[in-house]
């Protein structure tokens, strides 16, 4: 799905497949996203050339939104629910046990460049809690064990 | 040929569906029986997931929480006949936690394969928008302000009269705006509809393009479902294959096709107008009002925003007509709830009922208490801006009006049960650091207000003693200066959690509680 080498032509072609849409940015960047794992700073002023923005209204829209990456995520990508309904169940253990186990705070990706570990304001999993997902997959009723045998298969 | 319904929800391939439906599939073809396998919704019994259903004579036959290695057991005790068993649960809709409900919205999820349109036909989908299309648009305004329908995004605005705004509205170009963009903590309603009967949606969002003057809608998900995603995109396609979107609808005349738009991970985009600008290709920081959306919506243009709940209760509306749909509910809650029981609960799940049960009876009676078997401490109402209601607040009933008396809302529905454990003081400070992190940034209440809320919590929480009653005072003050001078409500409910944690459980901060104090 990821892991396409970065290209302004890549980037051109994206934009274009998208132009037809009525404000088309956030389809843009999902796409961009989805085909090459991040969105390089590089493809920045290309999208905003496409589209007739600036590099600056490009810019603040990658950044604001929690989704967009502007680094390579690693091979993994797990997501710790950190909503209420979590809590009631134990995921503020789980979530110091995530950011133990892994060596990493929420946001950071293991010094291996494997796992990347993201906070996650509900999966929508609020009965079944807590929640985590692995590279999107959702899994609930997760514990600390649980979260350490998903880890281990997905490495 | 005997059918068997798996849930493709994803709460229930949270817990195992998946490999279920494969062994159910592995064991039928190892004993040679002629099996059809349906992957429906879930039927909302979360506790019981996966729920494994089987169709008889008799009816369909349900049993849970069904793991992979129960099925070989449960093909031996005659799964395929309703066979006795551990797990069996009985007829489903017999269930007691069914059979006490009024589903409309959610009549058919769990009940139908989500993306056959057969099924879709079968049990009743189209009647609301055929019923529709076959009187003039103002009528169904008025049906629709008739009904009393109130939206169930959380703000509860009178349905009927948003669209009324809509369809005087000059212009050539309107929209139909669905936000699916569902981010509260305890809310999964939209979610399971849009995984278990997404027709439903489009079905409604066509009866609001008839009735406003509209051509063009779109449903705005967030990006944490991407199952929902997946099965709304495949819906709209068959929907369009079908004749039910896009030019000439049911070949009524009508023209109106939809667009699906995936979010970013920002919960402010559930507020209305941050949607509309994060469909515009921008940043989701909130658009003051006036002009309303209704007026000066999507691209400056006449727009319905409405809740997915919402869109899905409409059908109900003109097939039964307004007048029996307002005679449900209460006050001026009319009308049904979907409620969404979760958090430390022993049975978490959907609730569709009329208006006017208390929380005991939902948190009690439907949830069975804790799940944890420990005694209730604190219930949150209405998502990470509404209230906690202490063990003892529990019969206020769950309307719009009687909520806000005690310094609630009900939001979207969805209700968080916490034990004794729970650390109040923590989900007070809680309240805030989710504010300072999903604060759109436009209004400076909301934030800076939340980064001082999250700072003087922690002086309340860690500083000395003898500042704590100033802090806290500093606290109260600062959560009356966010109600009042938020943009929206984000920075303007954000204090509801948090003073409902120093009226009720003011000791987890160190304080006496407040609770004779005036105001919430």
């Amino acid at each position: 799905m990821s892991g396409q080498e970065w290209s302004a032509e890549t980037v051109a072609g994206i934009v274009r497949e998208h132009a037809h849409l009525r404000g088309p940015l956030l389809p843009v960047l999902h796409a961009v996203q989805e085909r090459i794992g991040w969105i390089p700073p590089d493809a920045v002023p290309v999208i905003a050339h496409e589209l007739n923005l600036s590099r600056a209204d490009v810019h603040g829209v990658v950044t604001f939104y929690a989704d967009f990456r502007t680094e390579p995520p690693g091979r993994t990508v797990v997501g710790v629910c950190r909503g209420e309904a979590c809590q009631s169940r134990g995921g503020r253990d789980l979530e110091a046990h995530a950011q133990d186990a892994l060596g990493v705070p929420f946001g950071g990706t293991t010094q291996d460049g494997e796992v990347t570990l993201d906070q996650v304001f509900c999966l929508g999993n609020c009965a079944l809690p807590p929640s985590v997902t692995v590279d999107g997959r959702l899994h609930g009723r997760v514990d600390a064990a649980t979260f350490d045998r998903l880890l281990a298969e997905a490495r | 040929m005997t059918t068997v319904y798996v849930p493709r929800d994803s709460a229930a391939r949270s817990v195992g569906a998946d490999e279920v439906a494969l062994a159910v599939l592995a064991e039928a073809e190892l004993r040679g029986a002629d099996v059809t396998l349906v992957r429906n919704g879930s039927r909302g019994m979360l506790w019981l997931e996966p729920l494994v259903e089987v169709a008889t004579p008799q009816g369909r036959v349900a049993y849970g929480p069904v793991r992979a290695d129960d099925v070989a057991s449960l093909f031996d005790a005659g799964l395929l006949e309703g066979g006795a068993h551990a797990l069996a649960l009985g007829p489903t809709e017999s269930h007691e936690w069914l059979a006490r409900q009024n589903r409309l919205a959610f009549a058919r999820v769990g009940v139908v394969d989500p993306l056959s349109t057969d099924d879709f036909l079968a049990h009743g989908g189209l009647a609301g928008l055929r019923a529709a299309l076959a009187m003039p648009p103002a009528d169904v305004v008025e049906a629709v302000v008739g009904s009393g329908l109130r939206g169930r995004g959380g703000a509860g605005f009178p349905t009927g009269i948003k669209w009324r705004t809509v369809a005087e509205a000059d212009g050539p170009l309107k929209f139909v705006c669905c936000n699916a963009d569902e981010g509260d903590s305890g809310t999964f309603a939209d979610r399971m509809l849009l995984e278990g009967d997404p027709f439903a949606l489009l079905e409604g969002m066509a009866v609001a393009a008839h009735a406003v003057g509209a051509t063009e809608g779109y449903v705005y998900v967030r990006s944490e479902y991407p199952d929902a995603v997946a099965t709304l995109r495949s819906a709209v396609e068959l929907a369009r294959a079908a004749g039910w979107l896009g030019e000439d609808v049911l070949c009524s005349g009508l023209t109106f096709d939809i667009e699906v738009r995936v979010g970013a991970g920002a919960y402010i985009c559930g507020e209305e107008t941050s949607m509309l600008e994060s469909i515009e290709g921008r940043r989701g920081t909130v658009r003051p009002k006036p002009p309303i959306p209704a007026l000066s919506g999507l691209f400056g243009r006449p727009t319905v925003v409405n809740n997915v709940l919402s869109f899905a209760s409409v059908p109900a509306v003109l097939t039964g007509g307004p007048a029996s749909y307002a005679a449900l509910g209460t006050g001026r809650s009319r009308g049904t709830q979907v409620f969404q029981l979760a958090g430390n609960v022993a049975r978490g799940g959907i609730v569709e009922t009329e208006f006017g049960l208390t929380l005991r009876e939902l948190v009690e009676g439907y949830g069975g208490g804790t799940a944890s078997g420990r005694p209730v401490r604190a219930v949150q109402v209405g998502g990470p801006l509404g209230a906690y209601h202490p063990a003892d607040g529990l019969d206020v009933r769950l309307d719009y009006e009687e909520l806000a008396s005690v310094g609630g809302m009900l939001g979207h529905g969805g209700v968080v049960v916490f034990d004794d454990t729970a650390d109040m003081g923590a989900q007070a400070r809680f309240a805030m650091e989710f504010c300072a992190v999903e604060s759109c940034g436009k209004c400076t209440p909301c934030r800076v207000g939340a980064v001082r809320g999250v700072e003087v919590i922690d002086a309340i929480l860690h500083g000395p003693s003898e500042e704590r009653a100033g802090q806290a005072a500093l606290l109260e003050d600062l959560c009356e200066l966010m109600a009042d001078g938020s943009l929206c409500a984000m920075g303007g409910l954000t204090p509801q959690p948090v003073r409902s944690v120093l009226r009720h459980f003011g000791e987890d901060l160190g304080l006496t509680p407040v609770a004779s104090r005036d105001g919430t």
